[in-house]
């Protein structure tokens, strides 16, 4: 571990980690007593890849956790209880107990998208986010999790492709942690690097340590200033460990002793805690003041979720639909002026240019039908003004993927 | 009646219409989909959108239906109206999980509303094959959360469709490709919506109710004049939106007419006449004087080869026969 942070940043990723694991410690002794409803996923060991790529966001980013993203929502300011009770089905629950664990979100404060069981469909949909963001100009990330099962998902794909033309300011993190329920990621992907996968998508890609939470929170740093400054989505994959099962039920009675043995020797929090001890930002004397902080929070905030009530069954009955204006005031933030998006300003000629079109070095005349891969393939999107500019993150984005896109298909043409 | 007082366009025209104003209106709306930019969509329903509205709110997108719903149910969240093109209808399966699981839960599950149009041409009657000629409405009808449309007029298609982009919901926009240069209709000049989940009386009689909605709904009002010439009076009703389906006006009509005959092109198991079914024996059981009726295409794929797909689809002289027989009752 490097040392680049200031010491609350240090400090804020070490409460946060710590915090993680309290609060999945606190909901394994609920379960044990029959308090939690449905299942338990556990993120043990996985507490830096959360922490650190969601401390990278500001607070006007977005984000859309996985399950065992649970350290993210509470840096992005999800309370505990909120936690507590969703597993708890408690009708003061974000879903007031019409959905569990970590499927809830915030769009109006917090900016969180909720994920659904459904691997992959979340890459998309904060494509979509971060669309909408750069339309409305409000300079904004976006973020979402895979694991390395979920990224075989046919989504997976789409989306990730479809953010890549769009050149979306969106980071997507490829928590890596070897097993997909009972299957190692060998007999998923035929990678050695998940992060490869960027390269069909013509993006950039991080690999990182994700039991470095300095290493995760840095790389994403930059990964976000990147797609923030309009470089279009980044692949982090982080690579870890599932120190539990795929849900409480499971002993994972299928992964090698000695594959525990390494990864156990490497606990995210105790590498973290010896860092930090080396480097004197943190002592036993406020090591111990933040466990009793930490403690005194979740003892109020999960003596405040088994309070609360469980749902009024007809509650089931309810809230299907959007009842209107009285029901959700959907309004965007504009954060920058209208007219730029409105007619006469927005006009273009709709016109895609084939730069070198017929003139080729293979093609033989002015007017020859192209081929790809005998002529240097440039598509230039005019701007409103009519001529190719830099100006939107989207538009040289198009003309370098066009470019790439010209280029393989050439030497695809060769081998055949 | 405003129907009247206007120009006559085709079906196709009150949809690209439709968009256009609804850009026009509100920047939040947004398009997006296969060709629906530089190439103004495959039959040319956006054609002059980009012109107008540029490149960031008429987005051309790879083939990728769940990334196209994916990324408009994104853009919902941070306040956007987009409309999604489906090229062809038969292709919203492609996106279903999307649809069924993430667009349509999320109000329920987290309060999250998806204000999202989702559109393109399907029916068939036009030679388009297994897998261009579908009516996949009934997927979705099962589907809590949407709202789904599938209007038989010009008028309807535009009052529809706007109602639907100014809706808080997701709706499915279904447009027969069958009606979109072969019928025409009064729009009015102004701005005007349809409610959406309301249907509407196409022709008033005593005898039958012939319940119907897009192409299928002009093949019943075809039967309905041949009818009358055999001095059989059908009431015909539009349904226009199929969820929510409006069962008062439905249930209106077959309490005075006393039977009830459902015209659709969809495949008839599981097709919305089996609902309207239920819907008549729990509600008005003792108002039927025979039993309910379907005029629908067969339980199989739709054919290629014209004539095998003229005889899966329904036609006129199929609900004429049909109604003939109910009148007897």
């Amino acid at each position: 571990m490097k040392k680049e942070l200031t010491r609350q940043q240090y400090l804020d990723l070490y409460y946060y980690m710590r915090l993680n694991r309290a609060v999945e410690d606190t909901m394994v002794k609920l379960f044990r007593q029959n308090k939690i409803v449905g299942g338990l996923y556990s993120s043990l060991g996985q507490e830096a890849v959360s922490v650190g790529t969601a401390y990278a966001l500001e607070k006007k980013d977005w984000l859309a956790p996985m399950i065992r993203n649970i350290g993210a929502l509470l840096v992005k300011g999800v309370p505990p209880r909120d936690v507590f009770m969703q597993h708890m089905a408690k009708y003061d629950s974000p879903t007031k107990g019409k959905d569990g664990t970590s499927h809830f979100g915030d769009l109006e404060n917090l900016h969180i998208v909720s994920p659904i069981s459904m691997l992959g469909d979340l890459i998309p949909v904060m494509t979509g986010v971060a669309m909408a963001g750069r339309y409305l100009g409000q300079k904004i990330v976006t973020m979402t999790w895979i694991g390395d099962g979920g990224s075989s998902t046919g989504v997976f794909h789409e989306g990730l492709n479809f953010a890549a033309t769009q050149k979306a300011p969106f980071v997507l993190i490829l928590e890596n942690n070897l097993w997909a329920y009972s299957t190692p990621v060998k007999r998923q992907v035929p990678l050695e690097n998940l992060a490869d996968r960027a390269k069909a998508y013509g993006i950039s890609s991080y690999i990182v340590d994700g039991n470095d939470v300095v290493a995760v929170y840095s790389t994403t740093r930059e990964a976000v200033e990147r797609a923030r400054a309009g470089e279009g989505p980044i692949l982090i994959e982080a690579k870890t460990f599932r120190r539990l099962g795929h849900a409480q039920h499971d002993p994972a009675e299928y992964v090698p002793k000695e594959m525990r043995a390494y990864w156990e020797g490497r606990d995210p929090i105790a590498l973290y805690e010896k860092f930090l001890i080396g480097e004197k930002v943190l002592d036993a004397k406020s090591k111990k003041e933040m466990e009793e902080k930490i403690d005194t929070l979740l003892a109020a905030e999960r003596e405040f979720a088994e309070n609360s009530p469980m749902p009024p069954p007809e509650f089931a009955a309810t809230g299907v639909y959007c009842t209107g204006d009285d029901c959700h005031k959907i309004e965007p933030k504009w954060e920058r002026p209208i007219a730029e998006v409105t007619p006469p300003k927005s006009s273009v000629k709709a016109v895609w240019t084939v730069a070198g079109f017929g003139s080729g070095k293979s093609s033989g005349g002015a007017n020859a039908p192209i081929h790809f891969g005998d002529t240097e393939n440039t598509i230039e999107i005019p701007s409103r003004d009519g001529k190719a500019s830099g100006k939107n993150g989207a538009k040289p984005a198009a003309k370098k993927s066009a470019k790439t896109a010209a280029t393989s298909g050439a030497s695809r043409k060769v081998k055949r | 009646m405003a129907e009247t007082n206007g120009t006559q366009i085709t079906f196709l025209e009150a949809i690209k219409q439709a968009m256009f104003e609804e850009m026009e209106r509100d920047p939040a709306v947004v398009l997006l989909g296969e060709d629906v930019g530089v190439y103004g969509g495959a039959f040319k329903t956006s054609e002059g959108l980009l012109e107008r509205f540029g490149w960031e709110r008429v987005i051309d997108t790879p083939i990728s239906e769940s990334a196209i719903i994916g990324a408009a149910c994104g853009m919902s969240y941070a306040g956007l109206r987009p409309i999604a093109e489906l090229q062809f209808i038969d292709f919203i399966v492609c996106a279903f999980n999307q649809i069924t699981n993430f667009v349509a839960k999320g109000h329920y599950l987290w309060n999250a509303p998806a204000p999202i149009v989702m559109r393109g041409p399907s029916g068939g009657g036009v030679h388009g094959g297994p897998f261009h000629s579908a009516n996949p409405e009934m997927y979705f009808v099962h589907t809590p959360g949407l709202k789904v449309i599938y209007p038989s007029t010009p008028y309807d298609a535009k009052g529809l469709l706007k109602a639907a982009v100014r809706d808080n919901n997701p709706v499915l926009f279904f447009e027969h490709k069958f009606l979109y240069r072969r019928i025409k209709g009064q729009v009015p000049t102004e701005d005007y919506t349809v409610p959406i989940g309301k249907a509407v009386v196409r022709r008033e009689g005593k005898h039958l109710t012939i319940i119907s909605y897009a192409a299928m709904m002009h093949t019943s009002l075809e039967a309905a004049d041949a009818l009358a010439k055999e001095g059989i009076e059908a009431e015909v009703i539009d349904l226009r939106t199929l969820l929510p389906l409006d069962e008062e006006t439905i249930l209106q009509s077959v309490k005075k007419t006393n039977r009830c005959l459902v015209v659709h092109e969809d495949t008839k198991t599981g097709g919305i006449a089996g609902e309207i079914a239920a819907i008549l024996c729990e509600r008005a059981f003792g108002d039927l004087d025979g039993p309910l009726m379907r005029v629908t295409a067969l339980d199989t794929p739709v054919p290629y080869s014209p004539p095998l797909e003229e005889y899966f689809l329904p036609n006129a002289k199929k609900v004429f026969d049909a109604a003939k027989e109910l009148a007897r009752y």
